[in-house]
């Protein structure tokens, strides 16, 4: 074993959560190892992002170091002052962030932002980062890496300045670097490529990194080691490969199990046909592009279909073209074989009942202002007239329906978790009594398991009640437990739709397989068998998809 | 009387001075009539008696006693501010509300029209149709209601506009909601904060804006005591080495102090709690 770079001994740091401070990171050690990777993985709240960032002898406002040590080569970090520190920052660790786009500046251009560091810290001079940037930008594989340096951040696309800021990291030549879910916010397709271009650099570079995420199966493929962290405690600690195949806890199991895949017993029944949507174009007001091209979708009474697509796919778009937020340019939207009118204001009071909607961020789809019990009591009275103590029984039932506590219709969404607010809003939907709910990435904001739940509760509630969803997601994992049917979108056009056993099955149509092969799987080599595979031009890449 | 012990313990000392401040003024608006020694424009000596002799504050240019032009002129500046900002409040979020929920053309004509009255200089536009339709106190209300619905209009449509785009409203406007109900329900009650606060600070602009009135002639009309007026009044006095006009003016510093102290720790927090709720 080669020598040990960071070595973190029993930590305790604490958070200030309404003026008392409570432990976030319980006393947790770790050791790192030159060109070692370390991942830490755990739901929100476990306080991984705390626990990694402290390699850089940093605490995020509001929390304090109370005990333990931080020895990064031979250097203790706690009791330093910010300017040692500072200087340790520059040169032994480096930091990418969750939100490429945000920790950019967008005054200056990509290779001004990456020589920065380096020079100020009198590493080199400014045609050396420039030469520097300009390897580095190539390792990474970043198109045209002689002058994407002059481009300013708002000009390249997500996982580009993603790996940019990799390239930034590595520029000063780093001992570690910390990752804090790099690839959260990006496509399943994009996140490939960024993976694919860190762990390559990495390894070429032989540094350490520290790689923190919420995704087993992502962390899986970059680390050598993980971590796997609740509440600020360690549950579980091993090699990679040994943890997957072997895992010791029931969380770590848990964890592992949540991508399982449901079956669909299902026949195409063309006599049930609820929603049909047809021929529809559309584009918003002001603009000349169409962001939806002759959509053709039938919705099954009782199924799901999901719709699959990566961000501006239009899949959303659809959505607000089904309820009448936006009116379509061509085509029509017909429920039980009757055309619903276009606009949105003049639909009767029966067609919006019929069909509710379930928004992603459960935080904003809900008014703070309003109790729990007055968020689902207000379609119960405004569609179904029930008032009074009718409608306190309904709230109540309603929310023993979404496996809630009684009492919690006194309370305020924001004294809710993130998945018991999802749950609201299933409930609010289900109040209407619909036929169809539009369900727009209701699982995306949401922790594993937490979306697992939410999943369950959605396919009980269709087995009990028999309503339809059409379910937008950009996650197959989703998709594959809760669809009938997929509608797989690609720049605002249908490319594949048929029943989950059609679509799911070879032969793949290309983008379809794409989307497929980029889900990461627990396998630790599944990540480097698909760059392989793609390089001999056997998987298909997002540029053979597009060309 | 516990709620208040509690509300007194979480002021800071600033918060604390303004309550007290606006606590006095208030108590001697409601109970004027029982605490001013003599009427509101009973002549009671000589011009200007000194200050601390028979008169606690001595009396003014006709010889009333000032004190008491004081307890009641609190009671006749306070209500008109409280009244004309109400009548801003509610004309200027109102409109605001409905400009940002509806937009389009609405928001236009409604936008456009605000920009040409808002141009106006405040005291000049309240000069103007002040000389033309005379001074009656309901014209008062109205005109200086009016004048400040457009400061209060733009930023209630601006807080609206922020909240008009939450997932929130648009679900109620895909459950089929009604302009009513989107404007009572889902905006109003979160744009409290920013409003109350704006309340406060338009309360002490009309309550100056009414004492320059009365400064200047136009205001409260004699013998009805006003504060601004009564700085106009005896104001001759300064030549003379009189330090009269100086307590009137006084209160009016006092009052705009204290209101501004108590704004300062509601909107600290307002914003402070705002992630709580």
């Amino acid at each position: 074993m080669s020598e040990i770079l960071l070595d973190v001994k029993d930590l305790l740091i604490e958070a200030d959560i309404d003026g008392e401070w409570k432990p976030i990171v319980n006393h947790l050690s770790m050791t790192l190892h030159r060109g070692e990777i370390l991942g830490l993985i755990g739901e929100s709240g476990a306080g991984k992002s705390t626990f990694g960032l402290t390699a850089l002898g940093y605490t995020k406002p509001g929390c304090r170091i109370v005990s333990g040590s931080i020895n990064l080569d031979g250097v203790e970090l706690v009791g330093q002052s910010d300017a040692e520190l500072r200087e340790i920052r520059g040169n032994k660790v480096a930091y990418v962030a969750q939100s490429a786009a945000a920790s950019f500046n967008p005054a200056h251009t990509l290779a001004e932002q990456f020589a920065e560091s380096p020079v100020q810290h009198g590493k080199m001079k400014m045609a050396e980062a420039r030469k520097r940037s300009i390897e580095l930008f190539r390792q990474l594989d970043l198109p045209d890496p002689e002058h994407i340096g002059e481009r300013y951040p708002h000009q390249v696309s997500g996982g580009q300045l993603q790996r940019a800021m990799t390239a930034m990291a590595l520029g000063s030549d780093p001992d570690i670097i910390i990752f804090d879910e790099p690839t959260t916010a990006l496509d399943v397709t994009t996140q490939i490529e960024v993976l694919g271009a860190i762990k390559e650099a990495v390894k070429a570079r032989n540094v350490a990194a520290i790689y923190i995420s919420h995704d087993l199966a992502v962390v899986a493929q970059m680390a050598d080691r993980i971590m796997v962290l609740r509440y600020g405690n360690l549950i579980e600690e091993g090699n990679a490969r040994e943890m997957l195949a072997n895992p010791r806890e029931t969380y770590t199991k848990k964890l592992l199990n949540v991508r399982t895949v449901r079956e669909s017993r299902y026949d195409h029944d063309k006599e049930d046909i609820q929603l049909k949507i047809e021929n529809i174009t559309a584009r918003y007001p002001g603009t000349s592009v169409d962001v939806l091209k002759d959509i053709n979708v039938d919705i099954i009474k009782g199924k799901t279909v999901a719709v699959v697509g990566e961000s501006g796919s239009g899949k959303s778009t659809l959505a607000r073209v089904i309820t009448g937020l936006l009116p379509p340019g061509q085509g029509s939207v017909k429920f039980h074989g009757r055309e619903l009118t276009a606009e949105l204001r003049d639909r009767p009071k029966k067609d919006l009942q019929s069909i509710q909607m379930i928004y992603q961020m459960a935080d904003v789809a809900m008014n703070p202002r309003h109790k729990i019990k007055d968020i689902i009591g207000r379609p119960l009275e405004f569609y179904l007239g029930v008032k009074g103590k009718a409608r306190e029984q309904r709230v109540l039932d309603l929310l023993q329906h979404i496996e809630l506590p009684v009492e919690y219709g006194e309370r305020y969404p924001a004294q809710l978790s993130g998945g018991e607010k999802q749950r609201v809003c299933i409930a609010r939907a289900l109040a209407a009594e619909p036929e169809l709910i539009i369900c727009d990435e209701v699982t995306s904001a949401l922790d594993q398991l937490v979306a697992e739940g939410i999943l369950d509760l959605l396919l009980n509630l269709q087995k009990e009640l028999n309503v339809s969803y059409l379910f937008i997601t950009h996650d197959l994992a989703t998709v594959k437990a809760i669809a009938d049917e997929i509608v797989v979108m690609y720049q605002g056009a249908v490319v594949e739709q048929g029943t989950k056993a059609e679509i799911l099955t070879p032969p793949y149509q290309p983008y379809t397989e794409l989307l497929l092969s980029s889900v990461p799987e627990m396998d630790p080599d599944w990540l480097d068998d698909l760059v392989d595979r793609r390089k001999r031009g056997e998987a298909p890449t997002a540029e053979s998809i597009s060309s | 009387m516990k709620q208040f012990i509690a509300f007194w313990k979480d002021l800071n000392l600033s918060a604390r001075i303004g309550l007290v401040i606006v606590s006095f003024f208030a108590f001697c608006a409601i109970f004027a009539p029982w605490l001013a020694p003599y009427g509101e424009s009973e002549i009671v000596g000589d011009v200007w008696e000194p200050i601390g002799g028979e008169f606690f504050f001595g009396t003014d240019q006709i010889g009333r006693d000032l004190l008491s032009r004081l307890i009641f002129g609190a009671r006749n500046t306070m209500a008109l501010a409280i009244v004309s900002t109400t009548v801003s409040f509610t004309a200027g979020a109102v409109l605001g509300f409905i400009a940002a929920t509806m937009g389009g053309r609405v928001d236009q004509v409604l936008s456009r029209l605000v920009d040409v009255v808002i141009s106006i200089p405040t005291l000049i536009a309240s000069l103007i149709v002040l000389s033309a339709v005379g001074t009656a106190t309901s014209t008062l209300i109205l005109v200086i209601g009016i004048i400040y619905a457009m400061p209060v209009f733009r930023i209630a449509r601006a807080v609206a506009m922020d909240i008009e785009v939450m997932d929130y409203v648009e679900a109620a406007r895909l459950r089929g909601e009604g302009l009513w109900w989107l404007m009572s329900r889902e905006i109003l009650p979160n744009a409290m904060t920013p409003l109350a606060a704006e309340f406060g600070l338009r309360f002490c602009f009309v309550f100056l804006l009414i004492a320059s009135l009365s400064f200047l002639g136009l205001g409260l009309q004699p013998p009805l005591a006003d504060w601004g007026a009564m700085v106009r009044g005896n104001a001759d006095g300064i030549a003379w080495g009189f330090m009269h006009p100086l307590i009137p003016a006084a209160c009016i510093a006092a009052l705009t102090i204290g209101i501004n102290l108590l704004i300062d720790r509601w909107v600290f927090k307002a914003s402070g709690l705002r992630d709580d709720q």
